[in-house]
Order: C-alpha cells, then sequence, then structure tokens
C-alpha cells in the first residue's frame, strides 16, 4: 500500500474517532483508565532514564570541557538546556512509541482479530471514537506533565553526580542550571510533546485498528507501529524545531 | 423480518458471493449452511454491514439498511444481536460487565436496573456464580452463553448467531442450539444462524438455506432436507455417515 493510501486510511480513521463520544460518563471512565495507563504507567522508565540522561549528560560535559575560558556552571547550563529542548520531549516521546505504541497496536490488533471491534460496530457503537479517543486524548494530557517531570528529574540527576562525584561544585550546577533561563524553552518542549503524544498514540491505533490475519498480524503491527511511530516523530521533531526556533 | 435483495461480493476480482436473495422469517430460526468457504460468513458481514456488497439491497423489515448512512445504520445495530463464532467478548471485562455493556452504551438505565437485567440474561442461559469473573476464567461453553447473554441483553429483533456450535461439545451444542431456539420464539425475533452443524439443522432448522460457491442453491427446512434430490446438498448432507444411516432407518 503506498504512502498516499496510508495517509487517506489514517485520516478517515482519525476522523471517525474524534466524533463525539455515545455516553460521556463511559468516556470520562476510559479517559481515566488510559491516563493511569498510559501515564502514570509510564513514570518509573521515565524516571530512569531521565535520571540517567541527566547524569550521563553531567558527565560528558564536564569531562569535555578543557579549556579555563568555559565556566564551570556551563555543565550545569547544558544540562537544563538539552534535557528542557531534546531530550525530555523526544527522547521520552521516543520510549513511550516504543512502550505505549507496542501496547495500543498489540491491544487494539487483537481485539481486531479476535473479532471485538465487529462486535462493537453491530453493537451500534463507534469503535473507533470508543478505542482511540480516550487514548489519544489521554496521552495529550498527561504527556507534557510527564516531561516536564522529565526534565526536574534529569536535573536532579546531574545534580546528584556533580554532588558525589565533585566533577563540577553544586553550587555551580545550581547557578548553571538557573543561568540565562527563558520560559520560552518550555514551552516549545510542551508544544512539541502534544503534537508527539498524538502520534504515540493516533499511529498505533491505526496499525492495530486495520491488523488483518492472526498473532503473527498483531505482533508485525505492533512493529510497525513503533518503527513508523518513531520516524514521524523524528521528522515532525526536525519540522517544529525549525518552525519555532528559528 | 430481513430480506436480502441481489446481493453480490467480490474480492480481488473472485467473486464470493453472486446475486443472492432471501427472506429470513420473524420468530423462526434461519440457517444457513454450506460447505466452509462457500459465502456464508461474508453473506452474514453484508448483511450486518461490516462489508459492503457490491450490488443488492439489504432490508430490515422495511428499512433499506444498504442506503442509510453511518448514524442510522447504528441505530438499526442496537436492534440487532450478534453470537460471534470465537465469542468476541471483551478481554478487560468481567462476564457483568461484558452484558451490560450494551445496555451501558445505549440506554438510560439506573444502575440497579441495568444490574437486575444482567442477571435475569445471564439466569436465561443457565449461568450464575459467574458475574464477577473475566472470559478467560470460564469454559468455551460457558463463554458462548455468556456472548449469547450480552446478544439478547438489549432485547434484539434480529439475532446472528456465526457458527454457535463450534468447538464445543456435542452436548453443550444441544443446549446451546435449544437456547437459541427458545429465546427466537420467546422475544419473537428474526434469528440467523451460519452452521456446518447438520445436527443443529435438524434440531432447530425452521428455515433452511444451503450456500455453495456464493449462490443461493437451495431453500427450505429441516424435513424436506433429507429427501432432497439437489446433488450439492445432498453430498454437504450426507457426507457424514451418521446422516446416511438416519435416512436408512427412516
Amino acid at each position: 500500500m503506498n504512502l498516499l493510501s496510508h495517509i487517506g486510511k489514517f485520516s478517515m480513521l482519525i476522523a471517525r474517532a474524534f466524533s463525539k463520544p455515545e455516553k460521556m460518563k463511559i468516556f470520562r471512565r476510559q479517559l481515566m483508565f488510559e491516563i493511569d495507563s498510559l501515564g502514570i504507567g509510564s513514570m518509573g522508565i521515565i524516571a530512569i532514564i531521565s535520571f540517567f540522561m541527566g547524569a550521563v549528560i553531567t558527565i560528558q560535559t564536564s569531562s569535555n570541557i578543557d579549556s579555563a575560558f568555559i565556566p564551570a556552571y556551563t555543565v550545569g547550563f547544558t544540562v537544563r538546556q538539552s534535557m528542557i529542548l531534546e531530550f525530555a520531549p523526544t527522547i521520552i516521546a521516543l520510549i513511550l512509541a516504543g512502550k505505549v505504541g507496542s501496547n495500543i497496536a498489540s491491544e487494539i490488533g487483537t481485539m481486531r482479530v479476535s473479532e471485538q471491534i465487529d462486535a462493537l460496530e453491530i453493537m451500534g457503537i463507534n469503535s473507533a471514537s470508543y478505542l482511540i479517543l480516550p487514548k489519544i486524548t489521554a496521552a495529550v494530557i498527561i504527556n507534557p506533565f510527564l516531561v516536564i517531570i522529565s526534565m526536574f528529574i534529569g536535573m536532579a540527576g546531574g545534580y546528584i553526580v556533580a554532588w558525589g562525584t565533585g566533577i563540577v561544585t553544586t553550587s555551580e550546577y545550581l547557578y548553571g542550571l538557573e543561568y540565562d533561563f527563558k520560559i520560552f524553552g518550555v514551552y516549545y518542549a510542551i508544544v512539541k510533546t502534544i503534537f508527539f503524544a498524538f502520534i504515540i498514540t493516533a499511529i498505533p491505533s491505526y496499525y492495530g485498528y486495520y491488523t488483518k490475519g492472526g498473532s503473527l498480524a498483531v505482533g508485525a503491527a505492533s512493529t510497525k507501529a513503533v518503527v513508523t511511530s518513531s520516524i514521524v516523530i523524528l521528522f515532525v521533531n526536525y519540522v517544529l524545531t525549525q518552525l519555532l526556533l528559528i | 423480518m430481513i430480506k436480502l435483495e441481489n446481493i453480490s461480493k467480490a474480492f480481488n476480482g473472485e467473486q464470493i458471493l453472486s446475486d443472492i436473495g432471501i427472506t429470513y422469517e420473524q420468530g423462526k430460526t434461519n440457517l444457513i449452511i454450506g460447505a466452509s468457504g462457500s459465502g456464508k460468513s461474508v453473506l452474514t458481514k453484508c448483511t450486518v454491514g461490516l462489508i459492503q456488497p457490491d450490488t443488492g439491497k439489504v432490508f430490515y423489515d422495511d428499512r433499506e439498511f444498504t442506503a442509510l448512512d453511518s448514524k442510522s445504520r447504528q441505530e438499526i445495530r442496537t436492534e440487532i444481536g450478534m453470537l460471534f463464532q470465537g465469542n468476541a467478548l471483551f478481554d478487560s471485562l468481567t462476564i457483568e460487565q461484558n452484558v451490560m455493556f450494551p445496555l451501558q452504551m445505549h440506554t438510560d438505565m439506573k444502575s440497579d436496573e441495568i444490574l437486575e437485567r444482567v442477571n435475569f440474561c445471564l439466569e436465561r442461559v443457565q449461568l450464575t456464580g459467574v458475574n464477577h469473573k473475566y472470559p478467560a476464567e470460564i469454559s468455551g461453553g460457558m463463554q458462548k452463553r455468556v456472548a449469547l447473554a450480552r446478544a439478547i441483553s438489549m432485547k434484539p429483533k434480529y439475532l446472528f448467531c456465526d457458527e454457535p456450535n463450534s468447538g464445543l461439545d456435542p452436548q453443550t451444542s444441544i443446549v446451546i442450539d435449544q437456547l437459541i431456539s427458545e429465546i427466537t420464539k420467546e422475544y419473537n425475533m428474526t434469528t440467523i444462524i451460519v452452521t456446518h452443524d447438520m445436527n443443529s439443522v435438524m434440531e432447530i432448522g425452521d428455515k433452511v438455506i444451503f450456500i455453495h460457491k456464493g449462490r443461493k442453491w437451495w431453500e427450505g427446512n429441516s424435513d424436506s432436507i433429507l429427501s432432497t434430490t439437489n446433488k450439492e446438498l445432498s453430498d454437504f448432507v450426507f457426507a457424514s455417515s451418521v446422516m446416511k444411516r438416519l435416512v436408512d432407518k427412516k
């Protein structure tokens, strides 16, 4: 199937998904479940990755600063900028594309091959809206919070390494974190996160929804969903960076 | 009553259904039989709108289903119950939640009324004490009953059953067949059953339609099927030596 055909089918599915839910009470319940499942359930891995990202950036920056003309607080400054502008929104999105994306594609794909989606349709329920809308909405709501938490944990990781190893003093590290801080960077990260949240839920939903065959097809759909989401995240990251920062 | 007129469907140039016209009668169990790959399931999916036929019309009573937009189709679908071959129960929901699902989505009933209806439906299919179990925790026969309970929870006017006996032992198959037959009469529903099972045909087939090579090959009832002179139907029915012996005895 060619790219245009995929885009057309994807657009039609998303248009169906964004129709008004049949019962708001059920939608709210689904939304809470998805916030817990997709968001809160990802907190652990996000915390671990963010901590070590911050720690590694601290060590890398510190070990690469040889010049006496570069102040030591550059380490804190670099950690902050890297975490806010790129690592927290983009790397976390890529991690979630793997974790959440494969989960969504396999869940919906299994429902497709076991006729559960047909059952929803026969019951007169818009299956796309019932299954996909709560996932997209949940990710768009919760992911910005996850990314902000990731930023803090990353910077805390750098602080602990600075304190534990002494490669930079904690006061210089903290000064670097505060140095020339512009809130626009955080807004930029949140805008990116909202786009990425849509990508990591909508694309796997699409692959899952149109799964054909049996368990092998579910696995294939899951793999395609992760690969495609990751590529689209990197492409959209480039486009948004160009649009927002230049 | 459900009426099909000139239904045809092809996939990738291969003709699956050709010019099929059938009237499924209300208050009766209408059985569709045929060999694997004959087009029975595609015909059922065309009837309920899961597959769009290339040509032809489907009428639910006097409403032309094939001419309706998706929203109007959804309204008709609230009058349809369907028992899927693999049951299609929602894995993440308990038995009780599975049965109450259509009621929660389509009615404004209070939760205690919904629960009362759920318990009634589960009792109707002779299933009690499993409300809080998950589908994976009960047997195939029980899952089939839950699927039937869910299908009738909205008091449907039309009931579709796709291979209701597949994967079941003979005793459980008879129980499921009897339940479907009783419920059909009780609610005066139009019931359509897709099956290979000749036992079901003989037990509950008020009207039998034989599909062969994507065409309606024969139509009659369970009594006339044994005296058929139609070669293809005869080959299908008497493929089992049990059926041959039954006729010889008669």
